[in-house]
């Protein structure tokens, strides 16, 4: 097995660097940088059960080491995904994890059953955090016992193993991991964008049309990184980590808090070409400091304690 | 198709206020791109890259320039590179210009501000295609005034300023009616202008540029859309854009 290998339910990630949801869009576009065949897995956008056009703009802002968005799920609906974008993802030697949002627990629902329609989804991540919709996203996110209804309905309506979206906007994160663990998702993603503001001086208003979004980008890498942690330590399933990594460093730092694969997201928009430069750097990184593979690092600032 | 390029700091001087104009040496860009596209600047530090607009572009010697104004934090930044810096840029990014020009005989430029600089590339390539090119030109006031004597090397330019320090008095929409007869219009400045202009000359076949903060500058995040009254009702001004049909986009 080489040594950059993870294998997680439902993926067999040759490395454990995927794009984030909703910073990789479908892959086309990044597909003119490097061959998609490099990396591990893509996490898609978002998809809702029929399309939607998202908030106003300005939908994105920058900040201190990194950046606030609004997008507010746009995408095309999950019929049109499955018909129009995953058959271009399938052409790449890579897993496809599919992004699953919507406003109501029967919208979940049927985006979740609608993915069993393609053999070339591998893995679902529920996306209970979103931060920038109204109608009811955020609630699912912050309140353990409607996490963990989502999460049940959902896995009795798919077939594909549940990466459950952890929100890091809330007082207790262990409480959300394993209310959802006990709901039978088969690991957790964390962490989600943090509700954030920018006022614009100019026009002493919020700068962001939606007024709040969600906070990426190397500034949010601490509050992720103990996050999980903290969850690694209390629940069994797999955490697929995510929130401000940019180098090889950062991935192993995510590996030894908990993580057993990671996510880049904010990091593509500096650098386009940012996961296939990680993915040559990891080996190198991890020598470094000692281990033989990837999974040898999994957890070990948890089991150091 | 878009690249990631280093991009060499030839030159670098203030040629307004607040406005800068940048040569920059790339073989890859100046070969390929076309009016209307623009670079996307990465500057140390920060996490967003700065779109700016290709004003033009000398092939023979592989350079492109780029004017921008010091408006905050990221343009200030990279008013302070020096000769000899390199730059680290996507591009071309974008849909330029790149239109049929078949029973087209006079073309109307307008810019305000900082929007004039994508009309001087496109401006400089209509004329070399035998366009007759008439070119009207916004700025706040004398001082920010730039390329009056480039557009005039192609065009019959009207420079207007708001204050009345040069030029017309006003806004470019109140000379407009004085240019004569024209068959197409190009636009690029800021949105209250685009949207006077394209409510003004709705007669008339238009493209226009539009301006939104970007993330990816690649079509991949869904942050810089505009609301079109084509059948998608969206497009991307980043990679569908950012020159649209005039008539296209709903402002
Ligand atoms: C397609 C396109 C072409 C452009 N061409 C030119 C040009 O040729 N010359 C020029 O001077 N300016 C141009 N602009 C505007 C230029 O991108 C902004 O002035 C610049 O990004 C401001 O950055 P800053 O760090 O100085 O300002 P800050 O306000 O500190 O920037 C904060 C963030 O907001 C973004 N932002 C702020 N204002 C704008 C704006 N008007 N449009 C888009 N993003 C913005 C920045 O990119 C950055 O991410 C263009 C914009 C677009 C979209
Ligand atoms: C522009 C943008 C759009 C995003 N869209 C989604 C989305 O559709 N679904 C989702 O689960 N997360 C979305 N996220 C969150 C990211 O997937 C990721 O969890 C977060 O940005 C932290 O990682 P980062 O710091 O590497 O960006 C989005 C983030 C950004 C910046």
């Amino acid at each position: 097995m080489s040594r950059l290998q993870v294998n997680l339910p439902g993926l067999n990630l040759k490395n454990p660097i995927m794009p984030a949801s909703g910073c990789f869009g479908f892959g086309r576009e990044y597909s003119q940088f490097y061959d998609l065949s490099k990396l591990g897995a893509v996490m898609m956008k978002a998809a809702t059960g029929s399309e939607r056009f998202g908030n106003p703009t300005p939908r994105v802002a920058e900040t201190a080491s990194g950046m606030l968005n609004a997008i507010g799920l746009q995408n095309p609906g999950v019929e049109k995904i499955i018909e129009n974008e995953v058959p271009f993802l399938a052409q790449y030697d890579m897993s496809v994890i599919a992004n699953v949002a919507g406003s109501t627990v029967e919208e979940y629902e049927y985006v979740a059953r609608t993915f069993n329609h393609t053999n070339n989804v591998h893995a679902l991540e529920l996306n209970i955090s979103c931060p920038n919709v109204k109608e009811g996203g955020i609630q699912f996110g912050t309140d353990p016992s409607m996490a963990a209804k989502v999460t049940e309905i959902v896995k009795k309506a798919s077939n594909l193993p549940v990466y459950v979206k952890l929100s890091p906007n809330v007082t207790d994160i262990v409480t959300m991991a394993k209310a959802v663990e006990s709901a039978g998702a088969d690991g957790l993603s964390m962490i989600n964008t943090l509700t954030g503001m920018q006022i614009h001086l100019p026009t002493k208003r919020p700068l962001i049309a939606n007024k709040t979004g969600g906070l990426s980008g190397a500034a949010i890498k601490p509050i992720a990184i103990r996050m999980i942690y903290e969850v690694k330590q209390h629940v069994q399933i797999p955490i697929i980590g995510m929130g401000g990594i940019s180098n090889a460093e950062d991935v192993l730092e995510f590996l030894l808090a908990g993580a057993s694969a990671v996510a880049v997201g904010t990091a593509n928009f500096s650098n386009p070409l940012i996961c296939s430069e990680i993915i040559d750097e990891l080996s190198i990184t991890l020598e470094r400091y000692g281990f033989g593979s990837v999974e040898h690092a999994i957890g070990k600032a948890v089991m150091n304690e | 198709m878009i690249r990631k390029e280093s991009m060499k700091i030839v030159s670098t001087k203030e040629i307004a206020k607040e406005t800068v104009e940048m040569v920059l040496k790339n073989s890859y860009i100046s070969e390929n791109a076309i009016p209307g596209q623009f670079l996307h600047i990465l500057l140390d530090g920060h996490t967003l890259r700065r779109p700016i607009s290709i004003a033009d572009v000398d092939k023979e010697n592989e350079m492109v320039t780029i004017l921008f104004k010091k408006l905050g934090f990221g343009t200030e930044k990279l008013s302070e590179s020096k000769v000899g810096d390199v730059l680290n840029v996507l591009g071309p990014s974008g849909n330029g210009f790149e239109i049929s020009l078949e029973g087209i005989h006079t073309v109307l430029l307008i810019g305000g501000g900082i929007g004039v600089p994508p009309m001087y590339y496109l401006g400089k390539s209509l004329a070399k295609q035998n366009m007759n090119v008439i070119s009207v030109l916004g700025f706040q006031s004398k001082e920010h005034v730039f390329y009056e004597e480039r557009f005039q090397q192609f065009s019959k330019t009207y420079v207007v300023t708001n204050d009345g320090s040069y030029g017309d008095k006003g806004f470019v929409t109140n000379v407009i009616p004085k240019v004569g007869e024209f068959d197409r219009f190009y636009s690029c400045g800021p949105l209250p202008m685009l949207k006077a202009i394209t409510n003004e000359l709705f007669e008339k076949e238009g493209f226009i540029s539009l301006e939104e903060r970007m993330g990816c500058g690649v079509g991949a995040c869904f942050a810089c859309v505009v609301p079109t009254n084509t059948e998608k009702g969206y497009k991307k001004i980043c990679s569908d854009g950012p020159v649209f049909d005039a008539r296209e986009v709903i402002l």
